[in-house]
């Protein structure tokens, strides 16, 4: 693991984290002003953002930079792989919380609500009509009957869409690895449009399930876990997306070559990471 | 161990010869710094502030239950108060200061130059003191800071005006800085180790920290889940925490508990780590049973995952949850033993000399396992029943967490102290520190016991006169405790602007380990190129193989 021997390297310092700290002040900020309604929080929150975008090119640029100069050895490789598997173990935690959440609600909040074990009471005294049923938004029926989506139509479509991006950004990389650049373009764009066509998916999906379905992030428990898993996974293939269009980008430049491509694995693990949650709420969302 | 590293990259320069210099310029020094020293000072002085502003309000909480009734403070001011000062004190004070204590050690203990995303490193810093901006801004804010206590259950939490989005917000950004600190933490002990550093060769200090940051980033990211529920039940509709639409407030608990178990470990995990540096220096012998505190530790953190509930016994749980948190929880007394005979088994035979260090690490000893054993008792379910919200849990938690971990930092502060700054602090004042401290947070915190026992409930401004006298006591020991540490930020800036006595390599006569083999101050940039380690240098670990 470590080496015998070398020289290290420290990079320089940089004004770029602080910029971020500015940015995630200003977004963060920005954001709490406007959700207690003062008006002024809008464009601090855009700003904050804007600041966060620039931070990200500036920083990652200068990355860029010092490797195609040449600095980075094998042991800087192995700390940006690290760095990355963590980060995704980190982001599986955060899923880890609603999936908890809705494991929670249907095995033990919503039936003790219909007087399951040490609920009788509760169910007899505040709720003696409500039974418990999954789906459900609650004994007061928050946000108003609804109805749910079928598993079989667009998700299952949603789950072939991302399956086979998950294939042709592996043929991508042994495009890469093998040095054939036009397939290697190709694949990466064909992943980069599935993924699109996933979102356009999900996006039509939500506008149906408010106008037809009356299912709303208010729906409910329901609701709420339904719109929080599915929302906070198409916000992660939007920015796998993004990534990836970069990754297309940075190819198109020649900035990769066999053995030297990180930044690709690092964007093709986060997209894997992607479509094993969908996996699981496709299973545990719609089909379960 | 040459200061000059000639073979450190500086893409300033091209990659050519690097310089050794601090960069110029106050922006540049601390602003943009790349370096684990100056990032591990920005984190200690960063955290003795939070530990000054969250034991001001600990001074309000104590002055306002000097005597019964109502004195100084409305009881909304209390209720702010006693959230934040935890909030401040879990979040700015004691777990930054882990962190910068692991910035500034743990490349030196493992021959390492830096950490390894030493940029990244920057950014950890750089969020809190934006963190605290907003979480203690909330305090100006319409309708102040937040009361419903740090743990932030709903449906109370959710009642506050300007600072539930707030509060949230700055937890994420604490959250983001503890997560990405800690992926910096696994990446240098993984990557970065010098030839020889075996796994089972590390000081445990560093193994405590591996394996708190593998906790850090399992459970940050759980507990920002869990906000980001309050926020969207207080402003996007959701129906998590209600009821009424098929959730439930004990969910957020479990959620919340399953984070807040094992952020309990990642305050006291990097103190054992602590402890076990400083009791075999002194003790003039190695640790007794290295690989032992290394599974204990390990033990200690894979069991802080199924204990959580053991916060919520009077929650109305179904019988067998309740059996096993309390089996579960009373399990980690078996590690934890390990560790503290482990300690006096270290001790034992040992030629002991009692310098400021090892005082507060006997302290921590003793006064963690009363800590402990408290724990022990609040683990038993029918006991609990009595003992949930009052008083003995504010004394089982703060002594575990005073004279636990906050010892632990001010123990390896003046262990360390002559390692960062070159010099000796003056032990006579060390000494005074300790001793005040040592006593008067036993005066605080030991007839609370007594108050929690009798059934004075916690986070109430007024109590009932029979508790006045112990009341009064422990605000006594509380503004003791208070004014002692004023004695430790004088015994730091005169050991690192005044002190006149230089400090060797080794600084203590039995210190062993790679950060004693540089000189004091210890160089900008450590290790140019990787140490030869040989067994002699090793502060332990498995010599014999």
């Amino acid at each position: 693991m470590a080496q015998t021997q070398g020289a290290y390297y420290v990079p320089h310092g940089s004004h770029w984290p602080i910029v971020g700290s500015f940015g995630l002040l200003g977004a963060v900020g920005g954001a709490g002003l406007w959700l207690n309604e003062v008006m002024v929080g809008k464009p601090i929150m855009a700003v904050g953002i804007g600041l966060l975008v620039v931070m990200l090119f500036g920083w990652f640029g200068s990355v860029i930079r010092e490797s195609l100069a040449g600095y980075y050895n094998k042991q800087v490789d192995v700390s940006f792989r690290m760095g990355m598997i963590w980060f995704i173990f980190s982001e599986v935690m955060f899923f880890a919380a609603f999936f908890g959440a809705l494991f929670y609600a249907r095995t033990f909040s919503v039936p003790w609500l219909g007087g399951e074990g040490h609920g009788a009471l509760t169910n007899f005294y505040l709720w003696p009509q409500y039974s418990a049923a999954w789906p459900t938004n609650g004994p007061q029926d928050i946000g108003g009957a609804f109805s749910t989506m079928s598993p079989w139509g667009i998700p299952l479509l949603n789950t072939l869409l991302l399956l086979s991006s998950g294939v042709t950004i592996t043929i991508a990389h042994h495009a890469l690895r093998t040095g054939h650049r036009a397939r290697l373009l190709v694949f990466l764009a064909l992943t980069v449009i599935l993924g699109a066509v996933f979102l356009g998916f999900q996006v039509h999906e939500y506008a149906e399930a408010y106008e037809h379905f009356n299912l709303t992030l208010g729906s409910g428990i329901y609701g709420s876990t339904f719109f929080m898993l599915t929302g906070f996974h198409g916000l992660h293939v939007t920015l796998g997306a993004i990534m990836l269009t970069v990754m297309w980008a940075r190819c198109a430049k020649g900035h990769f070559t066999r053995d030297n491509h990180f930044a690709f694995e690092a964007v093709a693990w986060y997209w894997h990471f992607v479509d094993v949650v969908w996996l699981g709420l496709f299973l545990f969302v719609y089909v379960l | 161990m040459a200061a000059v590293n000639p073979a450190i990259h500086d893409t300033h320069h091209d990659g050519h010869a690097g310089h050794d210099d601090k960069p110029h310029g106050f922006l540049h020094r601390w602003l943009f710094t790349t370096n684990h020293k100056d990032i591990g000072t920005l984190y200690l002085v960063f955290s003795l502030t939070m530990f000054f502003i969250g034991g001001s309000f600990a001074m309000l909480i104590r002055a306002e239950l000097f005597q019964p009734g109502l004195q100084l403070l409305q009881p909304e001011t209390f209720n702010e108060l006693t959230t934040m000062h935890a909030l401040i004190m879990i979040f700015g004070a004691i777990m930054p200061a882990f962190v910068g204590l692991g910035n500034w050690m743990i490349p030196m203990q493992i021959g390492a130059p830096d950490m390894a995303l030493p940029r990244m490193n920057n950014w950890s810093f750089w969020i809190l003191p934006f963190a605290f901006l907003l979480l203690i801004g909330e305090i100006f804010m319409p309708g102040g800071g937040p009361q419903g206590g740090w743990t932030m259950y709903p449906p109370l939490s959710l009642e506050g005006g300007f600072n539930v989005a707030f509060m949230i917000f700055a937890i994420h950004l604490m959250g983001i800085s503890s997560i990405m600190g800690a992926i910096n933490i696994i990446a240098t002990i993984l990557n970065m180790r010098a030839p020889g550093m075996d796994l089972l060769k590390m000081p445990v200090f560093v193994w405590s920290w591996l394996i708190t940051a593998f906790l850090l980033i399992a459970v940050m990211p759980v507990l920002a889940g869990a906000v980001t529920m309050l926020l969207t039940d207080k402003y996007f509709g959701t129906s998590f925490f209600h009821a009424a639409g098929g959730g439930d407030p004990v969910m957020y608990q479990h959620i919340f508990w399953f984070f807040g178990h094992p952020e309990v470990y990642i305050m006291i995990l990097p103190a054992f780590g602590i402890i076990s540096e400083i009791i075999p220096t002194f003790s003039r012998k190695p640790i007794f049973g290295y690989q032992a505190m290394v599974y204990a530790i390990a033990s200690i953190a894979f069991l802080s995952f199924i204990v959580w509930a053991h916060h919520m016994f009077t929650v109305g749980m179904p019988l067998g949850g309740e059996l096993f948190f309390m089996y579960a929880t009373m399990l980690i007394a078996i590690p934890t033993g390990v560790k503290v005979f482990n300690w006096l088994s270290t001790m034992w035979q040992g030629s002991l000399t009692f310098e400021t260090p090892m005082l507060f690490a006997i302290a921590f000893v003793i006064l963690f396992t009363i800590g402990g054993f408290s724990g022990v008792m609040c683990a038993i379910v029918p006991a609990d029943y009595q003992y949930q919200d009052t008083y003995f849990v504010v004394a089982h938690f703060h002594y575990v967490l005073v004279t636990g971990a906050a010892f632990a930092i001010m123990a390896a502060a003046y262990y360390w102290l002559p390692k960062w700054s070159g010099n000796m602090y003056s032990e006579k004042w060390g000494k005074i520190h300790f001793w005040s401290s040592t006593i008067s947070v036993n005066v605080l915190f030991f007839p609370q016991h007594f108050v929690g026992l009798a059934g004075m409930p916690r986070r109430i401004p007024d109590y009932n006169v029979a508790f006045a006298d112990f009341n009064m006591i422990s605000s006594i020991g509380g503004f003791w405790f208070g004014a002692s540490q004023l004695i430790f930020v004088g015994v730091i800036i005169h050991c690192v602007y005044f002190s006149r006595q230089r400090a060797t390599a080794q600084v203590w006569e039995g210190a062993h380990g790679l950060e004693w083999t540089v000189p004091s101050p210890a160089p900008f940039h450590t290790f140019s190129t990787p140490p030869v380690i040989t067994n002699d240098m090793l502060a332990h670990g498995d010599v014999s193989h």
